[in-house]
């Protein structure tokens, strides 16, 4: 770890950038023994799959009354998360800042890993994933789920192609330069390259191909958060009955997906040695990004949980005080302070935001922005509107198994598997984007 | 009420049989054919069977015949359309109610579901710190704005237009979003093996009683819509000791007791009673109304569960 270099922009040339960007690349080994051991992982918590599929859903700690769970709060993670593509690639693009040239890419990988596991998710809680088909045969569009499952892949595929489109020229490159890639991947690099040779006409057409995605993905984008909060703000459940669930979940997942997004920066710093590309300036703006996106979802929490919480409707009240000072406050205090309030104390601070600290403090703002989706799901359900009799006590609370645990450890995996790949295949940081942001020419042959 | 032809009924009683046969293990070496060509045989061999409404029985091994079923489509078909004319509504009179708790048992009978999952289910109720405590039965309320139904991605529950909301487990994903949106929590899921799934593995599925229930599905009450179909009451209404349940047609305005046989006008009993519908405010329309607990024939006998259950 160097976290000292200064950002040598003089020196940099298109060689170097080229060799410091496809190197971890080629001889990363410790990148392989990860990807072993996120197989492995995945592998044993398929069994915990299995054997959810062979008992039914008992094997979670669900029951009549909290009937969506630990998946389901995963979910809304997992959605929250993928949003950071939007964020960075597309609005800030659009408003033409420039210091996110070596970091978009990172953030659409995020985008694409998390946004595909997320829909794999809700398949992991259905009851009869035998009949995911139904959706599609007997669908029927007044139901927020069909609008989840439409907007999901849809920022999929346009994520795919914001990965994908910006990386041609690179990819020009990897065909030519990654003499020692399998001919799978060779093949790969020859097809996502389309022949391009960076001819003035090519370029053009690319940006312009690139900019249309990037207004597409802004209504997808928010459309996507808005319909996951609909999915509890359609219910007339205390807690969730409320209107301003789907901004509220859009500006928590900014803070979310920023966490996630500096974390991965760190990572790639770190081990893909690119000290040169993801520098401190880029940390010392994510940070200043935090602030920002924080200080908007505590206004929403502000508005979220002070409004009722003056009122204190009968429902309300038996809610928010198990939230505030019943069984839940330690979380839903946690996820509050750690997630939100000390982070923005610490990161307008200047060296709060050097790449260690601000990884740090990141690590601790996605750990809470999970807890918080834990916080929004689970307690509802446990507070309907008539009281819980009748039932065996473990209806009347809940705590995930270690089966449903191993399966949300499942869906961790399978993402950050599928960043590691693409991490693998593709240069993270943008080689001819770069090069042309510091004024170096450059050359494509075919 | 209108009559049904015998025979209708003596098929629905012969496909009980037949069902139950196999499933109860006890005709298990032979084929239901051959137990029919001995019927010429002395009838000392005599078998246990459980009728559809729970009841267990001994038949002549030597009747026993194989069953005729009527096509699964049939019965999805005519589940979906409902009884023409009719609309269906429950009067439930609280001041009758001492938690007998005989329509649990009879509505889990019924629909094959274990003790601690509930159809119906009697709650202890105290409206507020100083109000009296009551027993208070809550079925689904078959609500004319249905939150559920609204909700489903596949149509697996839906109203239909007798009024009754149900399920069709053979479509039902398993999402659990209509359980997530019912404000009256009256929906329940089946999380592993429903209860004697085995012996009920060759039943033809019955949408209108949600028979056999399946893994992985939701499940809730129907106003036993396969009674209504032969003319009787639903299987808590009549099993009720306590004249707690009237049920009837909101068309004929007419609600007939489970428990005396006595039919009285629908919007008279309302309106003498101050009848009320539950968390109107909702503005889900339920087709369940309730006669408050006033003048109560018995006297409250229930636990006091601590405050944070009761709003």
């Amino acid at each position: 770890m160097n976290d000292n270099t200064k950002p040598k922009e003089t020196t940099l040339s298109f060689e170097k950038i080229k060799q410091d960007v496809l190197r971890p690349m080629q001889t990363h080994r410790g990148l392989e023994l990860w990807i072993v051991f996120l197989i492995a992982v995945i592998a044993v918590c398929g069994w915990a799959y299995y054997v959810q599929l062979r008992d039914g859903l008992g094997v979670t700690g669900m029951r009549d009354y909290v009937s969506w769970g630990l998946y389901i709060a995963n979910f809304v993670f997992f959605v929250a998360v993928s949003l950071v593509g939007m964020l960075i690639s597309s609005i800030l693009g659009l408003l033409k800042v420039d210091w996110i040239a070596p970091i978009s890419r990172i953030a659409e990988i995020i985008a694409v890993a998390f946004v595909a596991v997320a829909g794999l998710v809700i398949v992991l809680d259905m009851g009869r994933p035998d009949r995911l088909l139904n959706v599609f045969i007997h669908g029927r569009f007044q139901s927020p789920i069909l609008w989840d499952v439409t907007v999901v892949t849809t920022y999929l595929v346009i994520s795919l192609l914001l990965l994908i489109l910006p990386m041609i020229p690179d990819l020009a490159i990897c065909k030519k330069e990654m003499t020692n890639a399998s001919p799978l991947l060779k093949k790969v690099y020859s097809i996502l390259s389309f022949g391009y040779t960076n001819t003035p006409q090519q370029h053009k057409h690319l940006h312009r191909m690139v900019r249309t995605l990037m207004v597409l993905i802004v209504p997808v984008g928010l459309a996507i958060h808005t319909v996951t909060s609909w999915l509890f703000a359609a219910t007339l459940r205390n807690g969730w009955d409320t209107t301003i669930f789907g901004p509220y979940f859009v500006a928590g997942a900014f803070v979310a997906g920023a966490a996630g997004l500096v974390i991965a920066m760190y990572f790639f710093r770190v081990n893909y040695k690119l000290q040169d590309y993801l520098t401190d300036l880029h940390f010392d703006k994510m940070g200043k990004l935090m602030v920002a996106v924080c200080l908007v979802y505590i206004y929403f929490n502000v508005n979220e949980f002070l409004v009722p919480g003056y009122k204190m409707k009968s429902g309300d009240n038996t809610h928010l005080k198990e939230l505030f000072l019943g069984s839940w406050a330690i979380m839903f205090w946690a996820s509050q302070l750690l997630g939100n309030i000390i982070p923005v104390i610490l990161m307008v601070n200047k060296r709060f935001r050097k790449p260690l600290p601000l990884m740090i403090i990141s690590l601790f703002v996605l750990a809470s922005a999970w807890f918080k989706r834990y916080v929004i799901v689970i307690p509802t359900m446990l507070h309907p509107h008539l009281p819980i009799q009748n039932v065996p006590d473990n209806f009347k609370h809940y705590f995930p198994t270690p089966i449903e645990i191993a399966i949300i450890v499942l869906s961790f995996a399978l993402a950050l598997l599928i960043m590691t790949v693409l991490a693998k295949i593709f240069p993270v940081v943008p080689i001819c984007e770069i090069a042309e942001k510091e004024g170096i020419d450059y050359k494509i042959e075919d | 009420m209108t009559q049904k032809t015998s025979d209708k009924s003596r098929r629905n009683f012969l496909k009980s049989f037949g069902v139950t046969v196999g499933a109860a293990g006890v005709v298990s070496s032979f084929s239901l054919l051959g137990a029919a060509k001995a019927a010429a045989k002395e009838p000392e061999e005599m078998v246990n069977l459980l009728t559809a409404d729970g009841q267990l029985v001994q038949v002549d091994k030597n009747q026993l015949r194989p069953t005729v079923t009527e096509p699964l489509n049939e019965l999805q078909k005519r589940g979906r359309e409902g009884i023409a004319g009719k609309s269906f509504v429950m009067v439930i009179d609280l001041s009758k109610c001492r938690n007998a708790r005989k329509c649990m048992d009879a509505c889990q009978n019924h629909h094959q579901l274990r003790a601690d999952q509930h159809h119906i289910n009697v709650l202890q109720m105290q409206d507020s710190e100083h109000t009296a405590p009551y027993f208070m039965p809550k079925p689904c309320q078959h609500c004319d704005n249905p939150p559920c139904t609204k909700v489903c991605p596949v149509d697996a529950t839906f109203k239909r237009q007798d009024g009754i909301v149900l399920i069709d487990n053979e479509r039902c994903i398993g999402c659990r979003f209509c359980i997530a949106a019912c404000p009256y929590s009256a929906r329940i899921f089946q999380w592993t093996e429903p209860k004697d799934s085995e012996k009920y593995k060759d039943l033809t599925y019955n949408i209108e009683a949600n028979v056999p229930q399946k893994k992985g599905t939701v499940s809730k009450c129907l106003f036993s819509a396969d009674r209504l179909r032969e003319d009787k009451l639903p299987s808590c209404v009549s099993s009720c000791p306590n004249g707690v349940y009237y049920f009837g047609d909101r068309n004929e305005d007419a609600v007939t007791n489970g428990t005396t046989g006595v039919t009285v006008r629908f919007s008279k009993l309302i309106e003498e009673n101050a009848g009320y519908t539950l968390m109107k405010e909702l503005g889900t329309k339920p087709r369940v109304y309730y006669l408050p607990p006033k003048d109560r024939a018995f006297k409250f006998n229930g636990d006091l569960l601590n405050e944070e259950n009761l709003h």
